[in-house]
């Protein structure tokens, strides 16, 4: 177990500013997710991290030690790959007892371990199949025993679930988080996709153009984010932004409801023109927009299926921002400012 | 409803009759094609065996054995021809070349392909150009480095000149292979715990079996069938190689002794041509590879 740190950390390709003077820091056994649309420089960071980039400039600290300039293989992470890169040529026993073979371990005490990491993964009934006879889920399982087994300070992880369908992606993502608590290991999980994010992330950093945006709990992120590119990354649909005077202000849509049914408190009141309804089975998607400010600007409402929709397609209805769920931002730089009476 | 029944039942057969027309042109091509390329084959090993008398009668059907067949033409060119020793020249320069040109175009089509981000490209295609400067250009400025290195007359003349056509090509084709190789799995293996050589030997390298088989096939048969450098580096039988010393030594003056030639041909070219074949699915792999991707 160990606490990452970067500080600085800077990567230029040639023009390309892939991470930009990046401060980050993680807790003892955390999961951290970095989070961004790609290309924001998630994977070069996790990378510098493991020890395949060197840093333009900047620190990577692993358990308190400066680690810049050393191999990957003295650093003491395990890394699982978006392909889970699978030794092609070997076994699966072959497999998860690479990383041992490398630390000179004799044959015996090789056995047990393998044995150890791929009972806890429940592959052991695989251990004599190569790579290409293994399901999408059962080479994760494999990828991630063979992290595991030589006991790394470090879990790395880069995308491992985006190779798998929807359907396995549940659960796998479940098996992941079970497993990572289990062994109680820091985890840097890199994902493009904020549903995993949210769901397995104990702290979140989103990440956009090399920079750190934001970096908290997901009801953080998602509650208060920290300029306008959080806002909208996060949350599906994004949250609505609407301009007026000087600032923009926003909204999530489940927080956007008709007057009937919002909370007794009140808030702020809107007159909507709903254009547009999209049923989704637990719940509606309302398209339209506000009178008043920025109406070109589409804004969704949310509501459940469970309760009755008091507004039909091409009416204008009375809707309310729930009170408290507000945020405004500077126009100019996108940050979050102080809220701004409309 | 019966009419369109009808039409099915028509479109039925035609379809049939199409497919079995086109299984039919694709087996008299197949068959044509295997004909023309063991034409040469059976034509020596008919020759190889006939006597004097039955292969210089002009009424004798070169396709049967007219009179019995004689091994005494095989006896000849054992007993009393360099061909043994042209055998063996060409068994120590070929291994030579294959392991010369294995070691500098393994580390060079890597480089190439993994190091040289932007540069391994361009640099790769220039090597390969290099491979399209004919020997009938080079062999003269050639034969001035050999002598200048004091090695003609020598096998070593050959061991040095002959990786210069297969060094360029094998570093282009392994470079497909390299780049056919996901990145991840070298980079897990540096995580795992080797060096970067380390990790390159121990998954990389056996995944480039396919290609190194490729290699060692096409500069083993090149230096066993190149001709204008041993023609030009060695006139002493002793460091003469199969493909001189064949058609110099069993060709004298206007004579040319028909039986031994065709049966040093076939001595050559039968071991060669099975070997061929039992790598033939990875050969074919390894040429298309480095063609799509190189």
């Amino acid at each position: 177990m160990a606490v990452v740190e970067v500080r600085g950390i800077t990567k230029h390709f040639g023009a390309v500013h892939a991470v930009n003077g990046l401060n980050l820091r993680s807790e003892e056994g955390e999961f951290l997710v970095l989070l961004g649309p790609s290309g924001c420089g998630k994977t070069t960071l996790l990378r510098m991290i493991a020890g395949l980039e060197e840093p333009t400039a900047g620190e990577v600290l692993i358990g308190g030690d400066v680690v810049n300039g050393l191999p990957p293989r003295v650093r003491k992470i395990a890394m699982v790959f978006q392909s889970y890169a699978l030794y092609p040529h070997m076994t699966v026993f072959k497999n998860i007892a690479f990383p041992l073979k490398a630390e000179g371990l004799d044959p015996e005490e090789r056995r047990e371990k393998v044995e150890w990491a791929a009972r806890l993964l429940d592959i052991e009934r695989l251990l004599d199949r190569k790579p290409r006879n293994l399901s999408g889920g059962e080479r994760q399982r494999v990828a991630l025993a063979r992290a595991l087994v030589r006991e790394p300070s470090v879990f790395l992880l880069d995308e491992p679930l985006s190779n798998l369908d929807a359907k396995l992606r549940a659960a796998a993502r479940d098996d992941l988080l079970e497993f990572q608590r289990r062994v109680d290991i820091t985890a840097i999980y890199v994902t493009h996709d904020q549903v995993e994010a949210m769901g397995m992330g104990d702290r979140i950093a989103v990440m956009n153009k090399g920079e750190i945006r934001q970096f908290g709990t997901p009801g953080e992120v998602y509650d208060d984010p920290a300029d306008t590119f959080v806002a909208t990354f996060i949350g599906s649909p994004p949250m609505n932004l609407l301009e007026h005077q000087d600032f923009l202000f926003g909204f999530r849509p489940e927080h956007f409801l008709p007057r009937e049914i919002a909370p007794p408190e009140g808030g702020t009141p809107l007159t909507y023109h709903v254009s547009r309804i999209e049923f989704l089975g637990s719940e509606r998607y309302l398209y339209g927009h506000v009178y008043g400010v920025s109406e070109k600007t589409k804004v969704i409402a949310m509501l459940p299926s469970t309760v009755t929709l008091p507004v039909a397609q091409e009416e204008d209805h009375e809707f309310v921002v729930v009170k408290g769920k507000m945020r405004f931002f500077d126009k100019e730089t996108g940050l979050r400012t102080s809220p701004r009476p409309l | 409803m019966a009419t369109i029944v009808r039409d099915i039942e028509t479109e039925r057969t035609q379809a049939r009759r199409r497919r079995r027309r086109g299984r039919i042109g694709l087996y008299t091509a197949a068959i044509t094609a295997a004909v023309m390329g063991a034409f040469p084959f059976i034509w020596a090993s008919l020759t190889a065996f006939k006597q004097n008398k039955d292969l210089y009668v002009k009424s004798n059907n070169p396709f049967l054995f007219n009179l019995a067949p004689t091994l005494d033409h095989f006896k000849f060119l054992f007993n009393d021809t360099n061909f043994l020793t042209f055998v063996r020249n060409t068994m120590v320069v070929g291994l030579a070349v294959v392991a010369i040109t294995l070691l500098i175009s393994l580390p060079a089509a890597y480089s190439l392909a993994r190091l040289a981000r932007k540069w391994g490209e361009r640099l790769g295609i220039g090597i390969f150009l290099v491979y399209l400067i004919p020997p009938t250009l080079l062999f003269i400025p050639m034969q001035r480095v050999i002598v200048f290195l004091d090695l003609q007359e020598s096998l070593w003349s050959l061991i040095l000149v002959y990786p210069t056509i297969t060094i360029p090509i094998s570093v282009w084709l392994l470079m497909g292979f390299f780049k056919g190789i996901p990145r991840d799995i070298e980079e897990q293996a540096q995580v795992d715990g080797y060096s970067r050589i380390g990790a390159v030997m121990r998954t990389v390298m056996p995944l480039m079996f396919p290609g190194v088989v490729a290699v060692i096939v096409f500069a083993f048969t090149l230096s066993s069938h190149e001709f204008i450098y041993a023609l030009a580096f060695n006139k002493a039988s002793a460091f003469k190689t199969i493909a001189v010393g064949v058609p110099t030594e069993l060709v004298r003056g206007d004579v040319f002794f028909w039986q031994s030639l065709m049966g040093a041909a076939i001595v050559v070219a039968v071991p060669i041509a099975v070997v061929f074949n039992l790598f033939l699915d990875r050969f074919v792999t390894g040429f298309t590879m480095g063609a799509v991707k190189g």
